[in-house]
């Protein structure tokens, strides 16, 4: 049983102490809003859930890659992982997205491309989850899931185009022109300062969070070895 | 090269030749489609104001599941007496196997849709028969069949098929879904024609990204 | 010519083959014994590359099967438990389609051909459906060597035949290998398949144990031999 790497430790702390700050940071240093209010604060975690959940498709189309041209496990348990927290992630978009969405629209979904493009990506990986529950066999798993992960990541941003070419209510907030679009705002320098900082925090939980998730399914899949070998 | 296109067209006689004895796979498509159109019909109650406006989105609904009974059958005829191995065994590369039942499975399509576009023209009363849209209808199912095949030859061989297959496929079908109901509605209700090509253009996008990857990556799928 | 050198290949975690090094020179018949799941079929499978090996290499008729197969693939006939054989079509269209596979120059003739030597000549616009065990099996072998290849592998070919096919198959294999033919042949019978080999190589667990000449051991002694390689195994182990 080895012990969690040094930099895993540090990691941790590392995440902890950037998302005290990015907290404070948002609650208190980020200016209130003129038309929502605090309500709009919702708005840096929400994009930072959502830029984690592509990342984590993205790394897990990449792991798929990789697994495919080199064939060692760990590529296969990153791979799974990075889907496992990028579903999270994604679910925790949506939800937040709804809670802000609620006082500003007045509903709680609507089918505008972003949310939309988010639905069917948890789709995409319900269907993932579904098809390593179908198959036995470790090797056969992960090539399926392999070339499922890599094909899944491509349809998104034509999914994304599809939808975006239908009407949207969704705030463009980042390079959008119109700012009568209700709910839209334009960012002050504090706010983008809060922003970005969210997203860096987002980013650097995820990996921590990957790190933990792959270490764990390498150590269950070692687990699943010794068993099998005594029971063999 | 040459070779590869013998085995190509040698698997497409063989699986029109199985079809032609059985008629198992273009029969259970059609019914099948027929009876989702009928169900349209009683189902939405319409209009003949509003019925030009759904047909596009009711046969692209009926095309996208009738599709998978035929992926479904097309791959399981291979699987069960293992004539997947037959195929495997050719002395060219596997995508071969692929192109091959992959322009097996659109011709099914294509035959079931020929049938299905007039009943839905006469039932629904509308005209169908624009050359723009009937080409929408061919790209939508090349990009539906490029993708359906590769995810079929995955789930043939896990125990789930059946179920499995549609959970898999329609996700990733979403974009031409859209696209081609978007498409096919310009052509029958008068669209303007750049906003038609828009969409053409995504289609074509879809069927070119995914034909290459399936080709890359179906080795993988076949593989043991 | 065939040549397996250190293949290992698991399914999950059992490990089917392990280090194996196999070698059968040009125009060599050997007998592939062991008990189930020692490996045989899933070695036979390896050669016919329709799986891969997870170490080492194999090289067939001087094709490496990791960068080469598929012009591996057009030395080797594979006769495997399933038929390959699409019961919807009839026998001859059945060899129309794999003669199309394989790229034969004048597929009729060849095909009239076969048919003939596994004695389904009468039978060759009946559907594949309609064939009893041993006649999907003849109609099999004929499919494996239409396009004549060099290399031939038989995954226990035997079994489930009437003795009528059975003594045809016999002669077809004694045939193939007077003509200079490299075959093998997994089996369950080491008494049988001492007629019609020169060597026997017997697996188990994934391990070639033994491997020996036919006429070295007697014909006779076939039985004793081969029990004999299999528990050895057991006691060294034991």
């Amino acid at each position: 049983m080895e012990n969690k790497h040094r930099l895993l430790s540090i990691l941790n702390v590392i995440t902890v102490v950037l998302f005290l700050v990015s907290t404070w940071l948002v609650f208190a240093y980020a200016p209130l809003e003129r038309t929502m209010g605090p309500v709009q604060k919702v708005f840096y975690f929400h994009v930072s859930t959502a830029w984690v959940g592509m990342l984590g498709f993205f790394v897990s189309a990449i792991m798929g890659v990789m697994y495919l041209l080199k064939g060692k496990r760990i590529w296969d348990t990153v791979g799974v992982s990075s889907i496992e927290i990028s579903f999270v992630f994604f679910l925790i978009a949506i939800i937040s997205g709804s809670i802000w969405a609620r006082p500003i629209w007045n509903t709680w979904w609507t089918w505008d491309p972003r949310l939309t493009t988010a639905a069917v990506v948890e789709l995409i990986y319900g269907a993932y989850f579904l098809l390593r529950q179908g198959v036995d066999e470790p090797q056969k798993r992960a090539r399926f899931s392999a070339v499922y992960a890599i094909i899944g990541f491509f349809s998104v941003p034509l999914t994304f185009i599809s939808i975006r070419f239908l009407r949207t209510i969704h705030p463009v907030v980042i390079g959008g022109g119109d700012p009568s679009v209700v709910g839209g705002f334009n960012m002050t320098g504090p706010m983008k300062f809060t922003f970005f900082f969210s997203l860096f925090t987002f980013s650097v939980l995820f990996a921590d969070l990957l790190w933990h998730r792959s270490r764990l399914g390498r150590l269950a899949s070692e687990l699943e070895d010794l068993r099998l070998a005594l029971t063999s | 090269m040459r070779d590869y296109l013998r085995v190509l067209w040698a698997i497409v006689w063989k699986d029109l030749a199985v079809e032609f004895r059985s008629r198992e796979l273009i029969t259970a498509m059609l019914v099948f489609s027929l009876l989702v159109i009928l169900i349209f019909n009683f189902a939405l109650e319409l209009e003949v104001q509003t019925r030009e406006s759904v047909t596009a989105g009711v046969l692209w609904v009926t095309f996208t599941f009738a599709g998978t009974l035929g992926l479904n059958r097309s791959m399981a005829s291979e699987k069960d007496r293992g004539c997947l191995d037959g195929l495997l065994l050719a002395p060219v590369d596997r995508s071969a196997m692929y192109f091959g039942k992959a322009v097996s499975n659109l011709t099914f399509m294509l035959v079931v849709e020929a049938i299905v576009l007039p009943v839905t023209s006469v039932l629904f009363n509308v005209n169908l028969f624009h050359l723009g849209f009937l080409g929408v209808v061919l790209l939508g199912s090349i990009g539906y069949i490029a993708v359906g095949t590769l995810l079929a030859t995955m789930t043939v061989q896990i125990r789930t098929r059946d179920i499995l297959l549609p959970i898999l496929l329609f996700p990733l079908t979403v974009p031409v879904l859209i696209a081609a109901v978007k498409a096919s509605n310009g052509f029958l209700l008068g669209y303007p024609r750049d906003m038609i090509v828009a969409w053409i253009n995504l289609i074509i996008v879809y069927d070119v990204i995914f034909t290459a990857i399936a080709f890359m990556t179906f080795d993988y799928v076949v593989e043991e | 010519m065939i040549e397996a050198r250190k293949i290992s290949k698991r399914f999950g975690l059992k490990r089917v083959l392990h280090d194996l090094d196999f070698k059968v020179p040009d125009g060599g018949c050997v007998a592939l014994l062991g008990p189930n799941g020692s490996g045989k079929t899933t070695l036979l499978r390896i050669l016919a590359s329709l799986t891969k090996v997870d170490e080492g290499e194999v090289w067939i008729d001087g094709y490496r099967l990791s960068d080469q197969a598929a012009l591996a693939r057009g030395r080797v006939g594979f006769v495997s438990h399933q038929p390959l054989l699409y019961g919807d079509l009839t026998a001859k269209e059945n060899l129309q389609f794999y003669g199309r596979m394989y790229g034969i120059s004048d597929i009729q003739q060849r095909t009239a051909q076969v048919l003939e030597l596994v004695g389904l000549y009468p039978r060759q616009a009946d559907l594949v459906r309609t064939f009893s065990r041993g006649m999907g099996q003849r109609l099999a072998i004929a499919r494996a060597i239409l396009h004549q290849p060099q290399v031939l592998l038989f995954d226990e070919p035997h079994t489930g035949l009437d003795p009528d096919s059975v003594s045809m198959l016999d002669n077809i294999l004694l045939d193939m290998s007077r003509q200079g033919h490299t075959l093998v042949i997994s089996s369950h019978d080491p008494v049988h398949v001492a007629d019609l080999v020169s060597r026997f190589d017997v697996l188990s667990e994934g391990e070639l144990i033994t491997s020996k000449g036919v006429e070295e051991i007697g014909v006779e002694h076939a039985l004793a031999f081969y029990r004999d390689a299999v528990m050895g195994k057991g006691e060294r182990r034991g």
